[in-house]
């Protein structure tokens, strides 16, 4: 019945940039499956008349007054970095070689 | 004499404090002292505080300067692993964490320190508060404090025993779908998830944006109400934080354990959520049904009210919950903090997709990609737009209850704590924990746990659950300390007091 298949798992898990094991593709396909199929259970009752509610409590505005505040400094941004040149983030290529 | 000062309140340190009887310094000593004796077992700390006696020390100065102190100054807080702290690592549970110290305080854990509370130590909690046993933390599981061989229940596990063991009077936890109230239940002690939006989550390491609210975790409805109103309020750092000035929640628990504040209440009874369709156990439907005798007896008016759709509310919240939190945790890359796994001539994406595949366990794994399913295009209508359909239904359903009730009860949980391990292969019973208490998360309204006796069949802790309207707050902690003082005249004592002794090692009781 459920529409989790291994392969969908490992697309989904490529879209939340996780690394999953084959192993871990076949345990989630289950579990996921068993899952999904129970919080499906959602749309017997969520006719199309029913408004959807984003939030609890609706607020609008949310807007601190527009008055200079204290910033990280550029050593307390980057202190738990686990690389960095000293003032920037310092990563591996962002582009394959593919690209 | 420490071993007396960690089985008092922090309403009766406050007290002591402040003639002078007991200084911070004794007062934190003796729980530095039962952290080290007990927690070996119970494992209810991440981190302890290096700084906490130098700070209580600076608060018996100011204090013997003639200084002006909030009730609470001197008194030791545990503070869970989810709230940022300059000072402590803040993990959230999690490998992907390990070390981190932010450069921020949350704005609840500014204001403890704002108040001169003594930050003890960081708590234990299922990895980014996605779990009810504890046993999700990537640090190994907290114990329960009645039964070493049992789940203290979670997210919030380590708060929760750490004021059932004697470790913190008062600790901070975080509530999405239970995480204050669950643990509470099954450790014989008081929660409360506040209003959303009435306690600041600015600097609480996001799990569901919707749905979190950080709360006390204590031994009585007082302490939890003085906790309380040192972290609540607006802050204009939290988008969604409720402009408008709250009552004291302290002077409500007051009113409520000295008064007649159950003379005519209208209690509403959940059909839905009495366990009326099985799955409950035995001695906590019977406790909640004695617990209904004694509020009748007391003047209560006990009526039955219908919420159709909190049959839902499980369903809905782990669509809701799994999509905010697959979209919160995009930020642990690999980049700006936390663990990096090295991928030989891989690229930034490999080394992020390498770094989540080590440093997330498998139900952060499950859920992030439970949620990325449920926001993926076409399904999201049929899945998270169905399930905010079903968070407008189960509003309706407690408006219609509010219309026939001051106050909603239910148990806090179906059952009493169970064995570590037991559920931990079954997600989906796992979840299903969580049923009694996720509909508050859902409409934002606030709940309190308390206990209400011990299940006769194994001798564990029970929860009561009281649900108020949003923004009723004060009324929860009213009603929630007159049921406290009912029930002690009707058992002879607190729940807490009933726990086993604990072995203890190392420490100098």
């Amino acid at each position: 019945m459920s529409e989790i298949t291994p392969e969908r798992v490992q697309h989904l898990a490529m879209l939340a940039r996780i690394a999953l094991t084959d192993d871990e593709v076949q345990r989630l396909t289950g579990e996921l499956g068993a899952i999904v199929d129970a919080v499906a259970t959602v749309q017997q009752v969520a006719t199309p008349d029913v408004p959807a509610t984003s939030h609890p409590i609706p607020l609008t505005g949310g807007m601190r007054p527009d008055v200079p505040g204290q910033p990280l400094t550029t050593e307390q941004a980057l202190a738990g970095a686990p690389d960095h040149d000293g003032s920037r983030f310092r990563v591996t290529a962002i582009l394959g070689e593919e690209q | 004499m420490s071993a007396d000062l960690v089985r008092l309140s922090a309403a009766e340190l406050s007290t002591k404090l402040a003639a002078g009887e007991v200084s911070s310094v004794e007062v934190t000593q003796a729980h530095l002292d039962r952290i080290a004796a007990v927690d070996g077992d119970v494992h209810a700390f991440l981190h302890v505080s290096q700084d906490a006696l130098a700070t209580a020390a600076q608060v018996d100065a100011d204090r013997a300067a003639g200084a002006e102190l909030g009730e609470l100054a001197g008194v030791p807080i545990a503070i869970k692993d989810v709230l940022c702290t300059l000072d402590m690592p803040s993990t959230s549970g999690s490998r992907i964490l390990e070390g981190w110290v932010p450069p921020y305080d949350a704005t609840v854990v500014a204001r403890l320190r704002a108040a001169r509370l003594i930050p003890l130590g960081k708590t234990n909690m299922d990895e980014f508060a996605m779990g009810s046993s504890t046993e999700h933390s990537a640090y190994g599981p907290t114990r329960n404090p009645w039964d070493l061989s049992r789940i203290p229940g979670g997210s919030g596990g380590g708060s929760a025993a750490a004021v059932a063991a004697f470790e913190a009077p008062i600790a901070l936890g975080s509530d999405t779908g239970g995480s204050i109230r669950q643990p509470a239940a099954v450790t014989g002690s008081v929660g409360v998830k506040p209003t959303y939006g009435g306690v600041s989550r600015y600097g609480a390491i996001a799990l569901a944006s919707s749905l979190d609210q950080v709360g006390p975790v204590s031994r009585t409805v007082l302490d939890a109400a003085l906790v309380h109103d040192v972290i609540g309020g607006h802050d204009p750092r939290d988008a969604t934080s409720i402009p408008e000035s709250w009552a004291s929640m302290a002077e409500a628990a007051r009113r409520g354990a000295s008064g007649d504040s159950l003379k005519g209440l209208r209690v509403g009874v959940v059909t839905q959520l009495r366990g009326d369709g099985g799955g409950f156990q035995a001695g906590v439907s019977q406790r909640f049904q004695e617990t209904l005798d004694l509020l009748a007896g007391a003047g209560a008016d006990i009526v039955e009210v219908s919420a159709p759709n909190f049959e839902y509310a499980v369903a809905a919240y782990y669509l809701i919950l799994p999509a905010e939190a697959s979209s919160n945790l995009a930020k642990f890359d690999s980049v700006r903090f936390g663990l990096r796994v090295d991928v030989a001539g891989g690229t930034v994406e490999d080394v992020m997709a390498a770094t989540r595949e080590a440093g997330f366990g498998d139900e952060v794994k499950r859920r992030v990609i439970l949620g990325t399913y449920a926001l993926s295009a076409g399904y999201y209508d049929a899945y998270y737009g169905s399930a905010q359909k079903v968070r407008t239904l189960i509003q309706r359903d407690f408006d219609s209850c509010f219309a026939q009730a001051d106050i909603l009860v239910s148990p806090s949980a179906p059952t009493t704590a169970f064995k570590l391990g037991e559920k931990l292969d079954d997600p989906l019973a796992m979840y299903l924990n969580d049923v009694t208490t996720i509909p508050a998360n859902l409409a934002g309204v606030p709940g309190m746990g308390l206990p209400m006796g011990l299940a006769p069949e194994d001798g564990l802790p029970v929860g009561l659950q009281l649900m108020a309207p949003a923004r009723g707050d004060a009324q929860l902690y009213e009603v929630g300390a007159a049921i406290e003082a009912l029930l002690q005249d009707a058992q002879g004592g607190p729940v807490w007091a009933q726990a086993p002794a604990l072995a203890t090692t190392g420490g100098m009781l």
